[in-house]
């Protein structure tokens, strides 16, 4: 069966870097064809690389607090180009201040994610997960 | 094999052709012949002999040509997203010579469809979804060019996944041409196999189509788009031989009448700290063409880029003098300068359309306030460091202060653009660069060895300080 496709990034003006690195190498160890866009990544350039790699998922972070409006509108994105289905995560530092992961988590889902993860989620926390929703 | 050969350069105007000695790396003697659309091998012949009586026999000698003649090589080019395989197959392209005269993205409407019948372009290279991608676009986009009531050669440079398919989409009348996909990945640029297969279609076909193949039995080989032929003289010069260090980052301008072309070799990779680059890695031989910027056919749109006033300050005349002028200029493009004032306005537009051009082609810096603070981004190649910058092209080389004109590529016209900062400027003022770009295919080592000398002793250097 051929590989499954993830576009990978950090969204907005956000420079962490060293999450997205190790969530490349792992999800490549566990078989996927990954693009990492890197840090930095606007909506626009999510979009475009997963209409042209027929992305299977798409795979978010956001570390530095502000993931909550650089997402917005990014489903509807994705809808507008014709790829609406496309698999959606986010995981990273989606938390601000003290509030209640469940909120958090049901305010992602809200903005359109299938799966949201808390800080310090580890690769073998999500990968059986994500083979499970792909259908692999 | 004989010692000599001989390099022809088939313009829309004049055929110009330079004899070389490729062992001692000189030029034996160059001629000149308007050209002759209806049948170019009758100019290709009257230059040829010119150089007979020059330098005398030169029969045994290899002939190899490029041309820009018939309206040069002009194609559309087809991606998926504007920004990342639609701009690859622009560049691709440009790379190989061609006039773009549309690029389209997305799926192709049944007006897209009708645009390209009217463009009437000589090939089409068809691109779309990196490996293993999105196919479904790609594979519309054949469908309707395989509608196409005229066959036309298609250059298939798309995901490789269904490049088969593309190719049977269509009927047996028109040729198609496989090639590595011009994105293979995000952020990968792969351009040369496109070129390569641009080129061979432009060999096989095109020069068939506009007649040029009469001169075929006055030429060995190669024949290629001229553009094409300065791109790889420009990337000889600048990267040089195993045995000869080249010039490192280069520029070549060439402003017309019709266009104004910039050339870069480099990578362009950031020269100042703290810098991100985004977008599209672009090629290290790369080509643009502006269409709105000429001294002639273009110069409505180059006022209009410019300004009227501008120029108006810039030549002390007042606004309406020079829309007259421009008026004049735009009804009969054959306009010569008739005094010193209009020769000085034909140098001022000329130093506008190379300042607007190099700024296109060139790199830019933006800002982006991030919670840790500034960080800079950079689209496009950063050219600032690069320390050659060469003009070629009649309207430069016919010019009594080329200079003037080429200081326009060290002008900033926006800012933050990434032009190079401090250069030294050289004339081709022996119209050799595409000859030895063809040479460079056969010959490098004399090629390089004959640019690197001819234009050495033409720096252009200011003296009235
Ligand atoms: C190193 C660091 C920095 C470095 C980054 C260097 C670099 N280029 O990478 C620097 C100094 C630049 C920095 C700057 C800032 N930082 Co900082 N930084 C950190 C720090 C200490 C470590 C981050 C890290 O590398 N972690 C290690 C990696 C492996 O973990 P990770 O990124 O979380 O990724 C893992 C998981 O989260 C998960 N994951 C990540 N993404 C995704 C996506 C999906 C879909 C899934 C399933 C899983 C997943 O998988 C990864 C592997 O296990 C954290 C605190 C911390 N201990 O986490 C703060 C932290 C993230 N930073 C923080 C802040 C506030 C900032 C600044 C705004 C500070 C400021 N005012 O200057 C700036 C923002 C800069 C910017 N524009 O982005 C806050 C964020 C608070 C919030 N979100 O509410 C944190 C949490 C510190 C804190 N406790 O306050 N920072």
């Amino acid at each position: 069966m051929e590989a499954k496709t993830l576009v990978l990034g950090v969204i907005g003006s956000d420079v962490h870097a060293v999450g997205n690195k190790i969530l490349e190498i792992s999800l490549k160890e566990a078989g996927f064809s990954v693009v990492n866009l890197g840090v930095l990544v606007s909506q626009k350039e999510f979009v475009e690389a997963a209409l042209e790699t027929n992305a299977d998922a798409i795979m978010v972070s956001s570390l530095y607090g502000h993931g909550e409006i650089d997402v917005r509108g990014l489903r509807e994105a994705l809808i507008e180009a014709g790829i609406g289905d496309t698999l959606m995560y986010i995981g990273g530092y989606l938390v601000v201040g003290s509030q209640e992961w469940t909120e958090v988590e049901a305010k992602f889902k809200n903005l359109g994610f299938d799966r949201v993860y808390p800080p310090s989620t580890l690769p073998e926390d999500f990968i059986p997960t994500l083979k499970e929703d792909l259908g692999m | 094999m004989t010692e000599a050969m001989i390099l022809v350069d088939i313009g829309s105007t004049f055929t110009k052709v330079t004899a070389v000695n490729t062992r001692e790396r000189s030029i034996l003697s160059q001629s000149l012949a308007p050209t002759t659309p209806t049948d170019v091998s009758v100019g290709l012949q009257n230059a040829l002999d010119q150089l007979e009586l020059t330098s005398g026999a030169l029969q045994e000698a290899r002939v190899l040509a490029c041309s820009s003649a018939a309206g040069g090589l002009r194609m559309v080019a087809i991606g998926l997203v504007e920004d990342l395989t639609a701009k690859a197959a622009k560049l691709a392209a440009l790379g190989a010579g061609a006039r773009v005269l549309k690029t389209y993205s997305f799926q192709l409407t049944e007006a897209d469809r009708a645009e390209i019948i009217e463009l009437d372009p000589d090939i089409i290279l068809l691109a779309g979804g990196t490996d293993g991608g999105n196919s479904e676009n790609i594979l519309h986009n054949a469908k309707v060019l395989a509608s196409l009531p005229k066959a036309v050669p298609i250059v298939i440079a798309g995901n490789r996944s269904v490049a088969q398919e593309v190719a049977r989409t269509f009927p047996e009348s028109f040729s198609t041409y496989i090639s590595a996909n011009v994105m293979p990945t995000i952020g990968k640029l792969q351009v040369e196999p496109a070129r390569e297969s641009i080129r061979k279609v432009f060999m096989e076909k095109i020069t068939y189509a506009k007649g040029l193949n009469r001169a075929s039995r006055l030429i060995d080989s190669i024949f290629m788009p001229t553009p094409a032929a300065v791109l790889r003289a420009g990337q000889l010069l600048s990267e040089g031989t195993a045995v000869t260090k080249g010039w490192g980052d280069i520029l070549i301008v060439d402003v017309g009448g019709a266009t104004t072309d910039v050339h870069s070799l480099g990578v362009g990779l950031p020269t100042k700290a703290g810098v991100v680059v985004r977008g599209l890695p672009e090629p290290f031989a790369k080509r643009t063409v502006e269409g709105d910027l000429g001294v002639r056919v273009s110069v409505l749109s180059l006022t209009e880029a410019v300004d009227a006033r501008v120029l108006a300050q810039d030549t002390g005349w007042t606004v309406e003098q020079v829309e007259s002028r421009v008026q004049a200029l735009h009804k009969d493009p054959e306009t010569l300068p008739q005094n010193p004032e209009e020769e000085r306005f034909d140098q001022i537009l000329g130093y506008h359309a190379i300042k607007l051009g190099v700024g296109r082609h060139v790199g830019r810096l933006s800002e982006l306030y991030t919670p840790s603070g500034l960080v800079w981004i950079q689209d496009g190649k950063d050219l600032s460091k690069v320390s050659k910058v060469i003009g070629t092209g009649g309207v430069l080389i016919n010019s009594r202060d080329p200079l003037m004109m080429l200081e326009g590529a060290g002008q900033e016209s926006l800012a933050l653009e990434l032009r190079p900062e401090n250069p030294s400027y050289f004339l081709d003022g022996g119209y050799i660069l595409a000859s030895m770009g063809l040479l460079a295919q056969e010959q490098p080592e004399a090629a390089l060895t004959i640019l690197q000398k001819s234009l050495s002793e033409r720096e252009l250097i200011r003296r009235d300080i």
